[in-house]
C-alpha cells in the first residue's frame, strides 16, 4: 500500500526529532565529561612552529573553573616557570628573573609558550553551558564516530569567542572537533580532539591539536600523559607563595 | 639708461618703495616655505633611515614579508658571518645588526610583584661596542632627559614620557617580558640607565633601547638578528648606489628557494617608503607651485596697479613727444629693476630666516602629541641650492608681466585726445 507524501514528511520529522536530544542536554553531558571538582594533569605540548618544533612538559593542578596552577617541567629553558590562575587573574613566575608577573589586558591574548593557545584560552575554563546557547545544526561522521554538529552562540559578554561550531560524539558526549569564531564571523581557531579514553567513569580526550588560524605553523599538539580527577590538592598550591617554591 | 631709471625710482619712492616691499615679502615667503618643506622631508627621511630602514636593509625573505610585525622567529641566523661578508663586499658602508621587538615592561613593587606594566616598542642596537655609530644615529646622548647612556650589559634607556607615566627614575629596575625567537616566554631584568625623548610622538609614548647582546640573550637569538642595516659613510642616501648594491646582493641568492635566504632592500623599496617619498615629492611640488602661483598673482597685480597709477604721467610724456615704445620699454626696465632689487632683498631675508630655523628649530610638539607617524617634533628648515633662485620666479617674472600688461594701455592712447584726457 502506498503511503501519502505528507505522511512520509511527518514521519521523517518525527524520526529526526526522536534522534536529537533536547536543547541544552548535549552541552550538559559534555560538561559532565570535561568538568570535575578538581584534577591533576601531566601533559606534553608540542609546538610546531614555522621553523622549529618544541616539546614542553607540564604538570597542572586545577580546581573547578576558578583555580589552577601549572609548573613547566621541561625543556631546560622553561623548567621552573610557573603559572597561577585565581578567578580572572593570572600570574607567571620566571625563575631566571625571580619575578612574579601579572598577565592582564591585551597580554592575555598572547600565545602561551609560542603555542596556538592564548592565556585567555587557558583562563576560560567555564562550563560550555554557562557561556553558550546550543543549536543542533546537523549530524556528521568524524572518522568512525557519529557526531552532532552544534552551533554555539555566546549568552554572556566576557567571552573570547562569540560563536563556536562543535562536533560532539553522539554516544560518548565528548567533543571531536571545534571551530572558534570571532563576532565578525572570522574563524580564529580549530581544535581536533582524539584518543578519547574512559577514565574514572567519564570519557575524556587525551590528545588535542590546536591551530590558531592567524598564525603560521602547523599547530600545537597537546597530549595528556596522566590525568587524575577528584584528588586531594593542598590549599597552598593555589597561592602566590607556591610560585616561588 | 638703467642708471637714469634707477635714479628715478629712488627719487620717487611711490614708484619703488611699496613695490619693492611687496616683492620682497612675497619672495621671502616663497624661499622660506621651500626650505621649510624640504626641511621636514629631509628630517623625516633621515629619521626613518636611522630608526628603521637604514639606507639598505637585509632581512630573510620571510621576515621581509611581515617586517612591520617584527617577526623575530623569522630572523637571520648566522648574522655575524653575513655582516662580515657585507663588510667585505661593501667596505665603505657601515653594516649593523639590529633587533626590533614588541614586549611588556613590568615594574616591580617592594615585594617583587607587578606594580605597573605597559607595552613598549624595542630597539636593540650596538651600544656598547667601541666605535659604534648607532647611538649617534639615534641621537641618544642629546636625547637624554635624565640619567646617562648604558655603560654595561643589563642597562637600558626608556622614553621619558613612559617613565613619567609609570613613575620610573634612572636606577630603577624592570623586567622585559616578551617572546623568544622560538616562541617561548622571554624574561630579563634590566636597570634604567636613563630616560630619553626623541621628539617623535609615536616613539616617545613607549620605547626601550637596549644593547643588542642583551636582546640576543633575552630573546634566545644567539648569532641572530632581525635586520642588518647598511649606512653610507657620508650619511646621505644615494638611490642609484643603493639600488646597484641591492641588485648585486640579491642576484647572488636568486637561485635559492629557501624562504629564509637573505634579501636586501633599499630605503625606497621598503614598506610604504616609495609611496611616502613619491607622495612627499608630489605634495611638496603642488604646495610650492600653488604658493608660487598665488604670490605671482599678487605681485603681478602690484605691477599692474603701479602702471595704471601712472596713467597721467604717461599722457604727459606722450604729449611731450616721447614715443610709445620708449615709454613701454622704460616701464618694463623699471619692472626688472624693482623685481631684481625686491627678489635679492626677499631671498636674503628668506634665507636668513631659513638658516635661523635650521639651527634653532621650531618645536611643534603641541601639535604632534598624538602623531603615530615618524615626523620630528622639532622641525628644521633645509636650505637647498634651489632656495637661492626659486624667488626669482614670482619676484621678477610677475612684476615684469604686470608692468607689461599695464604698458599695453600706452599703445591704446591717441595723441589727439591726450589734452582732453589730461583735463579730466
Amino acid at each position: 500500500m502506498k503511503m501519502k507524501r505528507p505522511a512520509i514528511i511527518i514521519l521523517g520529522f518525527l524520526l529526526l526529532s526522536f534522534g536529537n536530544p533536547k536543547g541544552g542536554s548535549i552541552l550538559s553531558k559534555v560538561d559532565q565529561n570535561l568538568s570535575s571538582k578538581n584534577r591533576i594533569t601531566e601533559a606534553a605540548m608540542t609546538v610546531n612552529g614555522k621553523r622549529t618544533s618544541r616539546a614542553i612538559t607540564s604538570k597542572t593542578w586545577s580546581e573547578g573553573t576558578k583555580r589552577s596552577f601549572t609548573e613547566y617541567l621541561s625543556p631546560a629553558s622553561e623548567k621552573g616557570t610557573k603559572m597561577l590562575k585565581l578567578g580572572g587573574q593570572l600570574w607567571i613566575y620566571s625563575p631566571s628573573t625571580d619575578r612574579i608577573i601579572q598577565i592582564s589586558g591585551n597580554m592575555l591574548r598572547q600565545s602561551v609558550m609560542g603555542s596556538d593557545l592564548s592565556y585567555e584560552d587557558m583562563m576560560d575554563d567555564r562550563k560550555l553551558q554557562e557561556v553558550y546557547a546550543e543549536k543542533i545544526i546537523g549530524r556528521e561522521w568524524i572518522g568512525d564516530r557519529r557526531a552532532w554538529v552544534l552551533k554555539l552562540t555566546a549568552i554572556v559578554e566576557d567571552v573570547a569567542y562569540y560563536s563556536q561550531k562543535l562536533w560532539v560524539d553522539t554516544a560518548r558526549y565528548v567533543p571531536l572537533k571545534q571551530e572558534l569564531y570571532a563576532k565578525s564571523g572570522q574563524l580564529m581557531k580549530k581544535i581536533e580532539y582524539k584518543d578519547v579514553r574512559n577514565i574514572q567513569g567519564r570519557w575524556f580526550p587525551f590528545s588535542m591539536t590546536y591551530k590558531d588560524m592567524m598564525k603560521d605553523g602547523k599547530g600545537t599538539e597537546f597530549k595528556i600523559t596522566s590525568i587524575k580527577f577528584d584528588q586531594v590538592i593542598p590549599e597552598y598550591i593555589f597561592s602566590k607563595a607556591s610560585l616561588k617554591k | 639708461m638703467i642708471k637714469f631709471l634707477l635714479k628715478g625710482l629712488l627719487h620717487d619712492r611711490s614708484r619703488s618703495l611699496l613695490p619693492i616691499i611687496v616683492v620682497s615679502l612675497g619672495v621671502m615667503l616663497t624661499v622660506f616655505l621651500h626650505c621649510w618643506i624640504y626641511g621636514i622631508i629631509g628630517d623625516s627621511i633621515r629619521m626613518s633611515a636611522n630608526f628603521d630602514t637604514g639606507h639598505l636593509k637585509v632581512m630573510t625573505r620571510a621576515y621581509a614579508e611581515k617586517s612591520e610585525q617584527m617577526p623575530n622567529d623569522l630572523a637571520i641566523l648566522g648574522a655575524n658571518k653575513l655582516v662580515q661578508e657585507l663588510h667585505k663586499d661593501q667596505p665603505d658602508m657601515d653594516w649593523v645588526q639590529r633587533i626590533r621587538f614588541g614586549a611588556q615592561m613590568d615594574f616591580p613593587d617592594d615585594k617583587g610583584e607587578t606594580r605597573a606594566q605597559g607595552p613598549v616598542a624595542g630597539w636593540a642596537l650596538d651600544l656598547l661596542k667601541p666605535g659604534s655609530k648607532e647611538a649617534e644615529r639615534f641621537n641618544l646622548e642629546k636625547s637624554i632627559v635624565s640619567g646617562r647612556m648604558p655603560s654595561k650589559p643589563g642597562e637600558a634607556l626608556i622614553t621619558d614620557d613612559f617613565a613619567v607615566k609609570f613613575k620610573i627614575r634612572p636606577g630603577d629596575k624592570f623586567t622585559l617580558f616578551g617572546t623568544t625567537m622560538e616562541g617561548s616566554m622571554a624574561f630579563r631584568n634590566f636597570t634604567v640607565a636613563g630616560t630619553v625623548r626623541f621628539g617623535v610622538g609615536a616613539i616617545d609614548k613607549g620605547a626601550v633601547i637596549t644593547d643588542i647582546s642583551d636582546a640576543q640573550q633575552t630573546f634566545a637569538m644567539d648569532d641572530a638578528a632581525g635586520e642588518i642595516l647598511g649606512f653610507f659613510s657620508d650619511g646621505n642616501y644615494d638611490l642609484e648606489k643603493a639600488s646597484s648594491i641591492a641588485q648585486q646582493f640579491n642576484a647572488s641568492y636568486e637561485s635559492s628557494k629557501d624562504e629564509y635566504a637573505p634579501v636586501m632592500l633599499t630605503l625606497r623599496d621598503q614598506e610604504g617608503m616609495a609611496e611616502m617619498l613619491d607622495y612627499i615629492d608630489a605634495a611638496s611640488g603642488i604646495m610650492i607651485f600653488a604658493f608660487l602661483l598665488a604670490m605671482s598673482l599678487v605681485l603681478w597685480n602690484a605691477g599692474l596697479l603701479g602702471g595704471l597709477r601712472r596713467y597721467n604721467e604717461f599722457g604727459v610724456r606722450l604729449a611731450m613727444g616721447e614715443s610709445k615704445s620708449h615709454i613701454f620699454n622704460t616701464l618694463v626696465y623699471e619692472g626688472i629693476l624693482i623685481g631684481i632689487i625686491g627678489t635679492i632683498i626677499g631671498t636674503a631675508v628668506g634665507l636668513a630666516f631659513s638658516y635661523l630655523v635650521h639651527y634653532v628649530g621650531l618645536n611643534t610638539g603641541g601639535m604632534m602629541k598624538n602623531a603615530s607617524i615618524m615626523i620630528p617634533v622639532v622641525v628644521r628648515t633645509e636650505v637647498t641650492p634651489t632656495a637661492y633662485f626659486i624667488g626669482f620666479v614670482p619676484g621678477l617674472l610677475s612684476v615684469v608681466l604686470g608692468n607689461v600688461l599695464a604698458g599695453i594701455g600706452i599703445y591704446k592712447r591717441q595723441t589727439a585726445n591726450l589734452f582732453k584726457e589730461l583735463e579730466v
